[in-house]
């Protein structure tokens, strides 16, 4: 009993918690995407550069904060530099949305259009925040970094394993829990979310009807830019804020977006999980969790592990391939709101 | 000709802004910039043939391009025979296991119908297979690796003459490219741009940590050259005349004996590196020309018109009796050989391989930003954007550089903005692409020399 116990902890310990914090910020991204493709129709690539361009205000405000000596008591200063985050974001994104985007949308360009000015976009904004903030890699947690030690884990069940939970992964779990709902609760009940609705779905009907597309479109960047800055800010908690490595996570993000269904929220958000999950079980090495499982004379003489953690990023590439080749409308059906 | 009067006036300014480098910066660096210019000009063909001939969207050029540079160490360099000898056996195995994977999935594709039963056996032969693979191979790789790892620790090439390789990049790339239309050209265009760039990631991540094929993030350095070395050059007798004599008046400037012995020596080192990148230039120089020729007879073939037709209207040229499935294949395989062939030609020209400095900014976005500002559709249009692009690409550093010197002459030395600015100097190369990007798609939608449709 107690072994099967330890085993569970291990495995909780270096998967199950690591995967729910690193599921959350791709999912956040992930429902980002999906919600601009859905409302504007077009594949964002400039997500990851987004994302990076929000946390890159919180990481300034966060130092600003901390010469000017306020902070969050046990929590990270970044927390409450979010909201400030968010309005530059928001600012930014409408700004861009006005001189570039909402030209060929008037247009009714093809979505392909829609992509390569994406592109021009991303370029754009790369080069702002590395002239702004420059490549370098930059941590900037502060507060009380552990809720739970491991040796404290030990002490209170006394297991042989340890739980470790670092706050910025309770952090990340919570705040992405409570987004996601009033998200989901905006889009499904008050009238605004179901006009947005009613435009991914159905644009000449919704004009009909008389919702006003510009006001769509300003209320979906809104909601984009606080995902791409909650989402940004939290992987810059738990990780390390480097604009390379946000440019890069836009590829997870994208395989979440369309694993879930590309155009369909809740599978944005389940796409991210079900990438994360995969991700980090077929790189673990399970060797302590079976040894044990195991009687003494079966013991694992390997790593056992599936795959090597260099390929983990291949893992996500891969599950998109097959899910579009399975079922290119992904788990859950796409394309709505 | 006053048809081609803007080709010919854009392509002038582009060969006047590289004679500028070479008087204001140097002949070397001209020469590195122009070199580097016909490499990108091969992929935007390659990447033309397939957006601008058939409308087909590929963020996967950076894949292709790896597997060109790949082609390169498998081809030309030596054989390690220690490592053939612990773990060739393991390596052969695994190859002949993935075949005989391949041709049991394909065989129970073929002769079953869709049901549960084929789903389940195709995923446990997968699965099994990948298990087995493992197995084989582990203890291969592992006595491969352990051979010098410093200097080798990879199975080596076969030895080949460069050149060669360039073939075998392209041959590469065109094998990819089946699999991958074979796979996702049923997407539509975003899917399949999101596609692509992931599975090239997925090829680059293969590259990069599979050590006993090519030392992975290790690197390969010393690869072969089809030019002569400069150590060569500087010793041997005709190359010495001939930088005398083409020197002769600065030479006879100098009187004393020594000082012209130095001089001659510098002139000597100088001239070597420009004469080996001539080389290459020559030989890139002529590998464009004969694209372009070939891809010019191709656009306003029979062919080409085909592409263009399935291209404007999917649907119209399908009811003629097109095949579309078929020629969207063909053309994604030809322009990633093409693709293919310039990751071989860029390494050879680099004389080493990076698997690690592969990355989808620099190789794949890139690339589409050179073909939609050159021209989507008109050859001479993808050139002239390979140049232009690769240009600005290279010397928008210096020139920012000079421009923040310029406006913040009036601050104090150390002035935190001057210093910062300065500092970040070489990321304005990132804004001067991205705004070149917007205001061409903005204000000139078709490239700087648009598509011209000649009607018989």
């Amino acid at each position: 009993m107690m072994d099967i116990l330890n085993a569970l902890t291990v495995l909780i310990n270096f998967t199950v918690i690591p995967a729910l914090t690193y599921g959350s910020q791709l999912a956040l991204g992930a429902i980002f995407v999906t919600l601009i493709y859905a409302v504007l129709r077009f594949a964002n690539f400039a997500t990851g550069d987004m994302m990076s361009f929000g946390t890159m205000f919180a990481v300034l405000l966060t130092y600003y904060f901390q010469t000017i000596g306020i902070n969050f008591g046990f929590l990270p200063t970044a927390l409450l530099t979010i909201p400030f985050a968010i309005i530059a974001m928001i600012i930014y994104m409408l700004l861009i949305d006005k001189f570039v985007f909402s030209y060929y949308r008037i247009k009714k360009s093809p979505p392909v259009q829609f992509a390569m000015v994406s592109v021009g976009v991303m370029f754009v904004t790369q080069a702002i925040i590395r002239i702004i903030i420059g490549p370098s890699d930059r941590r900037f947690i502060d507060g009380e970094k552990f809720i739970l030690k491991a040796n404290e884990f030990k002490e209170i069940t006394g297991l042989n394993e340890g739980i470790t939970l670092k706050s910025s992964q309770a952090i990340t779990v919570i705040l992405t829990l409570i987004i996601v709902s009033i998200m989901f609760w905006f889009l499904n009940k008050t009238k605004t979310g179901k006009s947005m609705r009613a435009y991914s779905d159905n644009e000449d009907l919704a004009l009909l009807s008389g919702i006003d597309p510009k006001k769509v479109v300003m209320i979906t960047w809104i909601i984009a830019g606080i995902l791409a800055t909650i989402g940004g800010v939290l992987y810059g908690l738990d990780k390390s804020y480097r604009p390379f490595v946000y440019f890069n996570n836009m590829l997870p993000i994208f395989a979440a977006a369309i694993v879930g269904g590309i155009g369909n929220p809740f599978g944005a958000f389940l796409g991210g999980y079900v990438i994360a999950f995969a991700e980090i079980f077929l790189t673990y090495a399970y060797k302590r969790f079976m040894s044990y499982l195991l009687p003494e004379s079966l013991e694992p003489d390997s790593l056992l592990q599936l795959l090597s953690t260099d390929y983990k990023f291949a893992i996500s590439f891969s599950i998109l391939v097959i899910v579009l080749l399975v079922r290119p409308s992904g788990i859950f059906k796409g394309k709505t709101l | 000709m006053r048809n081609y009067s803007n080709v010919i006036a854009a392509y002038s300014i582009m060969l006047i802004l590289i004679i500028l480098v070479g008087i204001f910066q140097s002949w070397s660096i001209a020469l590195t910039i122009m070199n580097y210019c016909l490499i990108s000009a091969v992929m935007t063909i390659g990447a033309n043939i397939q957006w601008g001939y058939a409308g087909l969207i590929n963020f996967g050029i950076m894949g292709y391009t790896a597997l060109g540079g790949l082609a390169v160490v498998l081809v030309s360099v030596d054989p390690v025979k220690k490592a053939w000898q612990v773990g060739g056996l393991n390596i052969l195995a695994c190859i002949l296991i993935i075949v005989a994977m391949v041709i049991t999935v394909r065989y129970l594709l073929n002769h079953f119908k869709k049901s549960k039963i084929r789903n389940y056996s195709i995923a446990l032969i997968v699965i099994g297979g990948i298990l087995v693979l493992n197995v084989t191979a582990t203890p291969g790789i592992e006595a491969i690796e352990a051979i010098d790892p410093a200097k080798t620790g990879f199975l080596g090439g076969l030895g080949m003459p460069v050149l060669f390789s360039w073939i075998v990049g392209g041959l590469f790339a065109a094998g990819l490219a089946f699999v991958i239309g074979k796979i996702a050209l049923g997407l539509r265009a975003d899917y399949l741009a999101i596609a692509t760039l992931l599975i090239a990631e997925i090829v680059v991540s293969i590259i990069k940590h599979e050590e006993w094929l090519a030392r992975g993030v290790k690197n390969v350095i010393g690869l072969k050259r089809p030019a002569p070395y400069e150590i060569d050059l500087q010793t041997s007798d005709w190359f010495i005349n001939l930088v005398e004599k083409f020197h002769s008046k600065k030479l006879s400037l100098i009187s004393s004996a020594t000082e012209k012995q130095e001089a001659l020596n510098q002139m000597v080192i100088e001239a070597s590196s420009v004469y080996v990148k001539l080389c290459f230039t020559g030989l890139f120089l002529t590998v464009v020309v004969i694209l372009l020729i070939v891809t010019q007879k191709a656009l306003y073939s029979p062919w080409g018109r085909k592409m263009r037709a399935i291209r404007d209207n999917e649907e119209a040229a399908s009811a003629m009796g097109k095949n579309i499935v078929k020629e969207h294949l063909l053309i994604f395989v030809l322009g990633s050989a093409v693709v293919g062939l310039a990751g071989a030609m860029m390494v050879t020209n680099d004389g080493l391989f990076t698997p690690g400095s592969y990355r989808p900014m620099r190789y794949t976005f890139v690339i589409w930003v050179m073909v939609i500002v050159g021209g989507t559709g008109n050859n001479f249009g993808a050139i002239l954007g390979g140049f232009v692009v690769w240009f600005l690409w290279v010397e928008a550093a210096p020139i920012a550089l000079f421009l923040i010197n310029l406006f913040t002459s009036h601050m104090p030395e150390t002035h935190a903005l001057r210093v910062h600015l300065i500092e970040s100097a070489s990321y304005f190369r990132f804004l001067v692409i991205g705004i070149g990007l917007l205001m061409i798609m903005r204000y000139r939608p078709k490239g700087i020399i648009p598509e011209k449709i000649i009607k018989q």
